[in-house]
Formats: structure tokens, sequence, C-alpha cells
């Protein structure tokens, strides 16, 4: 025997969760669009509704071409597997539905993308889930909020649009000493730039329609488990540790151990919400997938490229970007992130908000829209788009200003990037 | 099902069933380093079928309190408590790996009890190399590294998971992770130092059923030749594709081939 050797990250990222497909011998990811899967027998139908065996019954629960997208995204995490959603705000639900009843509390990032922001701040209080937001510079300020009926700390790894690194293995400290997961959105940094897990995180999810799908084509998420949370020992979790009469019973943790976020989350919350990812977009997200090792370098060499451009720019007024020495979370990024800080940053614009406006409205290549993480060079304003329910005290919470200008960087050539802005930068100006 | 062996915590998975002294029982034994939850499908299936089912959490393994046991004889001598203490006249028993010498040793010692036994996945010896001993003892990562890769086929970090959306890798070092220091360690040096095999073997009264992965490579399925020569009239099943995981990899072959057997 040799020792033990684990595939390379760009191996996975090609072959995890894939066998040759055993009816035709197809290479490629058959795209099984189909609603349903034909029983042996009427045993073999008992068995999968039972959970004797494994299989698929139905695509709202689960499908072969989207279990290998999920399975593949557990190999690059390092999870014990994970559930394709109908978006990252699917998986962000999914994962809360599953931990959470009315009367129960979170304690998350004040540095959220607009629309995490807007579910937790608004649309769960309906439902009885309340939040309470807090600045992630000082994990400690996590402590302090939680309470008796906190059951999650969440934060994003890079901050949107702020760009605060969450220092995961002190905020998973806080959280692990009051029996709490830390769930967190790594959609701007794709298992390439960081592992949560490798760092405390307990659950992440990723938009997968950002970095991941990489083409701008498809909108989906992945709710990804590390399964190293002992929801037994937490004692605050019944969801997952007390027979659920909606499942037969079931005690999820006693059956499954390590698996039972993840057996609650299908079993109940695909069954029941549904927000489930069509074949074809699995399909589509794996197409990128497939190249992510191969994206991402270039996507931060060409981010580097950029934002050494605009620091020296006469027309800008600040940039923000964890890499630079100015930025408070250098040294963590440093630390978390040494690959680099993946290819979304802001910048401010001398002369605010009209010279903002005249900026997006000169460029060429880069396209004004609501979406990061494309093959194509993105533009956005913030405060009037992503983040515009907020208020101008929760916007300034969030690390933006009137004039903060939100950009992705693609794979184009860096060079036509640059001459796009500066031509741009001084038809701001006018 | 909690349970109480010498005075300390045991744990069975009995399927959200209660234990019905009138129907047959089948006990699992899982292998070093898991826990009743690596038998999920399987356990399922027979406690829904007619079955009491004890799939249990050995000492220091899963919800079941420690120190670990430190030899195959008295793990199997600890089986027996929980017989007696559920008034079990007769089992069926499957065991995996670890849990197989246990389940061949019980049915030689315990010949009344065991109304057949299933192994699977297993060798004798079954002998663990020094660098995996050595890396257990030192509950250095690499030990977790070991059990994994060679505990599943070449073949399954670039294959599908028949459960789906499920990474077999990152479950078994999830469950590994979990254990206490030197859990691991004493399950290991239990297998390695068990040398009664063939004796255990040559008593054997009961049916016997090996179920083997042809790409296994903890325990490769050659390694199993010596006990099958020394029991008479084994029955054998050899799932080609799968590796030491049998009950992960190929679940719908080893739950076939069990319930062909048990049933």
């Amino acid at each position: 025997m040799s020792g033990p050797k684990y595939p390379g990250f760009d191996t996975l990222a090609l072959h995890a969760g894939q066998s040759p497909d055993p009816a035709t011998g197809a290479r490629a990811v058959p795209v099984y669009q189909t609603t349903s899967y034909v029983f042996r027998d009427s045993a073999h139908a008992a068995s999968l509704f039972n959970m004797e065996r494994a299989g698929h019954v139905y695509s709202r629960i689960s499908n072969p071409t989207v279990a290998v997208l999920e399975e593949r995204v557990a190999a690059l995490e390092g999870g014990v597997g994970a559930i394709a959603t109908a978006s990252g705000q699917a998986a962000l639900h999914l994962a809360i539905a599953t931990l959470m009843d009315a009367g129960s509390h979170i304690v998350a990032s004040t540095a959220l993308y607009g629309g995490s922001h807007n579910l937790l701040g608004y649309t769960l209080k309906r439902f009885g889930i309340e939040t309470t937001f807090v600045s992630p510079r000082d994990p400690e300020n996590f402590r302090r909020e939680i309470k008796a009926s906190t059951r999650l700390l969440f934060g994003e790894t890079l901050g949107n649009p702020g760009l605060d690194v969450l220092d995961i293995p002190a905020v998973s400290r806080v959280a692990h000493e009051a029996g709490l997961p830390l769930l967190v959105d790594s959609t701007f940094t794709t298992p390439y730039l960081m592992k949560p897990f490798e760092h405390g995180a307990d659950l992440l999810y990723h938009s997968a329609t950002k970095f991941l799908g990489g083409h701008g084509i498809a909108i989906g998420g992945v709710l990804v488990d590390s399964g190293r949370f002992d929801w037994e020992k937490s004692g605050k979790f019944p969801q997952l540790t007390a027979p659920y009469a909606g499942f037969h019973g079931m005690d999820f943790e006693e059956e499954s151990g390590t698996r039972a976020f993840l057996l609650r989350a299908r079993r109940e919350g695909l069954r029941d919400f549904g927000a489930c990812m069509a074949p074809m977009t699995a399909f589509q997200i794996l197409q990128g997938i497939e190249t992510l090792h191969l994206r991402m370098p270039r996507h931060v060499e060409s981010t580097r490229k950029i934002v050494a451009f605009l620091s020296r720019h006469s027309s800008v007024q600040s940039v923000v970007f964890p890499e630079l020495e100015g930025h408070p979370d250098n040294k963590i990024a440093k630390r978390l992130l040494p690959l680099g800080c993946g290819a979304v940053f802001t910048f401010d614009i001398k002369g605010g908000r009209d010279a903002g406006r005249r900026f997006i409205e000169s460029l060429r290549v880069f396209s004004h829209l609501a979406n990061v993480g494309d093959a194509k060079s993105l533009v956005i304003h913030p405060a009037s788009t992503t983040h515009y329910r907020m208020t101008d005290e929760d916007l300034k919470k969030a690390g933006i200003g009137p004039g903060t200008i939100r950009l992705s960087i693609g794979l184009e050539d860096p060079q036509d990037l640059i001459d796009d802005l500066d031509r741009s930068l001084k038809a701001s100006q006018r | 099902m909690n349970l109480q062996v010498d005075g300390k915590k045991a744990f069975a998975y009995a399927a959200a069933h209660e234990f019905e002294p009138a129907k047959p029982t089948v006990v699992f034994l899982h292998g070093a380093g898991l826990d009743h939850s690596w038998w999920g499908l399987q356990s399922r299936y027979f406690g829904y079928h007619g079955r009491n089912v004890l799939a249990l959490d050995l000492p220091g393994h899963g919800r079941s309190e420690g120190p670990p046991i430190g030899t195959i004889e008295a793990m199997a001598a600890w089986v027996k408590k929980i017989l007696d203490e559920k008034r079990i006249a007769a089992a069926a028993l499957v065991g995996h790996s670890m849990g197989a010498l246990v389940a061949l040793e019980f049915a030689a010692r315990y010949p009344e009890q065991a109304e057949r036994i299933a192994l699977i996945g297993v060798g004798y010896p079954m002998k663990v190399t020094d660098a995996f001993l050595e890396a257990a003892k030192r509950n250095d990562p690499t030990a977790y590294d070991m059990s994994t890769i060679w505990g599943h086929a070449p073949q399954v970090p670039l294959g599908a998971n028949p459960n789906p959306g499920m990474w077999m890798y990152g479950d078994t070092l999830a469950r590994l992770g979990r254990l206490a220091p030197g859990v691991l360690h004493s399950a290991l040096a239990a297998c390695n130092a068990y040398d009664g095999g063939i004796e255990a073997a040559g008593k054997l009264r009961c049916p016997v059923l090996f179920i083997l992965g042809g790409r296994d490579v903890m325990t490769p399925a050659r390694n199993a030749e010596a006990l099958i020569k020394a029991i008479k009239a084994p029955a054998r099943v050899q799932v080609r594709t799968s590796g030491h995981s049998l009950m992960a990899e190929a679940p719908d072959a080893t739950l076939d081939a069990l319930v062909e057997f048990i049933q």
C-alpha cells in the first residue's frame, strides 16, 4: 500500500460525482430530463419511499444530473454532501427552514447581499424568525447578540459589497462555544479560493449563478454541510434530534448521524418548499465548474491589475479591496485568502452620484447589470439597485456610499478593461 | 435504544421500533471508528420487514460510552451481554470489517445464540500497517485519511455515490472526526492483534455468508480465503466494483445478499 492521497482540486472539478453513464457509456454528464423514475416492483417502490434503498423517486427530491452537481460541490468543499436549489436565496432559506421554527433567532453580519438582508430583516420576521445584524469586523459582536433563542450565526466569506473578510475561525469559535453552527455564504470566494469548513464553518452555500457557473446563463444555489456539527451535543435542534411526525417519527440524527441536516433538508425542505434545481440548470453549472480552477486565477490576476490601476487614478477617491494594505481586513485576508480575494470589489468615484451615473453609462466592455461572477465584466451602482431597499444608515453599516461602484472582473483582456475604465472615468468628470 | 452494559451507556439503533421478543432479531456490528448509522439503509430495511434490529454502537463509538474495548474477544463478550439483557435466544449477526471479526468470534464462542452470521469486507488475519497504527496512536489526521482512502474503492472519489448528493469521503472523514482520541487506534489494534480467526471459523455451526468487495483495498477479497476454507459450506457474494465500504458503495447489492441470506 502506498500512502493515502486525495485527488487534486482540478481533478475533482472534472470528475467528482460522475461515473460514465451506466446505460450508454456517455462520458459527459447526461441531462436526465425526467420528473420521475420507474420502480422495479412494488417492494422496490416501498423501500425507496421508506429510505431502505438509495435511489431517485421524483426530481423535486433528487435527480441524477442534479446529484452529480451536488456531489461535486461537496467534494470541492470537503463536505459530507450537498443539496442543489433553485437559487442561492433558496439555499439560504432551506438552511434556515431546516434548523428553525417561529421564535428562533439569527445573528448575522451586516455585510450581506441585499437579497439576504431582505430575507432576514423583513420576510422571515413575518414567520417569527428574528435577526440581529452585527458588524463582522469584531467576532465578539456576534457573541454579544446571542440569546437563548439563537440558532445560527451567519455571514459572507467576503461581505457584499463592502468586502469585509469574515474571520471564520474566530466567529466559528464564538458559535461553537454557544452550541451553535456557523453558516457562511461562500459565493464570492468559491472553493478554489477558500474552503470555509477548513476554518471552522459548519454549513455553507453558494449562489451557483455566480462563479461556479461563471457563464451567466443559469440561476441556482448549492447548500453544503460539513457534517461536523454535533446536533445532539448542542441540544438546541429538536428538528434534527427528536422524532418527527412529518417523516414517520424519524429522528434524523439517530438515523444518519453526520447526514442529519441534509437528510431533513432534502426529505422535508425540498419535499415541502420545493425549491429544487432543474436538471438542465445543474448541467449548465457543471460545465462552469469544470473550468473553475482555470477561471479563478485569471479572475484574480485581472482584478489585481485593475485594482492597481484604479488605486492610482486621479478620478478615484478610494478603492475597497482586502488585498490593499489600507483595507481593515488585510491581515485576515492574507491568512484566509492567500490565493486571492476574488474578482468583485468596489470603488468610490470622485463627484458622487452624478459622476457615478456618467461613468456607468460611458462603459463599453463592462455590462451594467445586477450580477457578479460572470466570465464577462460587470458593473453596478449598489445604492440604486441591489441595496435600494436599505436605509442610508443601513447602507453605511454595510460599507456602501452613494457613489460606490461595484465591479466584477471577468475574463476579457485586462488591458481592454483598463482602457474602458480609464475612458469612462475621464467622461465621468466632465 | 439506550442500554446499559457493565454500568455504562450503550446505544443500539432500532429503526424507530420497540423491541418485540416474539420477532427474530438482526444485530449489526460496525467497523473500526464507525457507528450504527453506517448501516442506515440495511438496518432500516430489516426494521421495517419483520425483524428486531439492534445496530450497535460499540463502546467508544457513536453514542455508546467509552472507553473502547481493546480485543475482538472482549467485544464479542460485550455483544453477548446486550443479547442477554434483551433476552435474545438467538440472532442473525451482520458484521463489517472489525465488526465481522466480532461476529465470527461471537458465533464461535456462543454458538447457541448465533442463528447465522454475515461477514462483510472481512479478511484474516486483519493486519494493519505500522504507519496506520502509529498515526492512529498519535491521533494524527493522516490516520483518518488512510481509513477514508483505503476504506473505499479507488474509483469512489471520481465516481457517483448511490446515495444522491452525498460525498462518501467527506462523510467518512466527518464520522471519524467525531471520535474521541484513541478510539480508532484501539479498534485498529484489536483487529491487528486478533489471532483466533481460523480457530473460530472451525467451530462455526451456523450458516455463514461472506460479502466481499472486488476492489477492496483495506481487506482485499483474497484475504478472506483462509477463513472461507476453514468454514464448512459458506456462501459467498462478491461485489465486483465495490471497495471496503460495501454498505455505502453497493447498498442494494449488499442488502439483496443479506435479505436472501436472512429472510
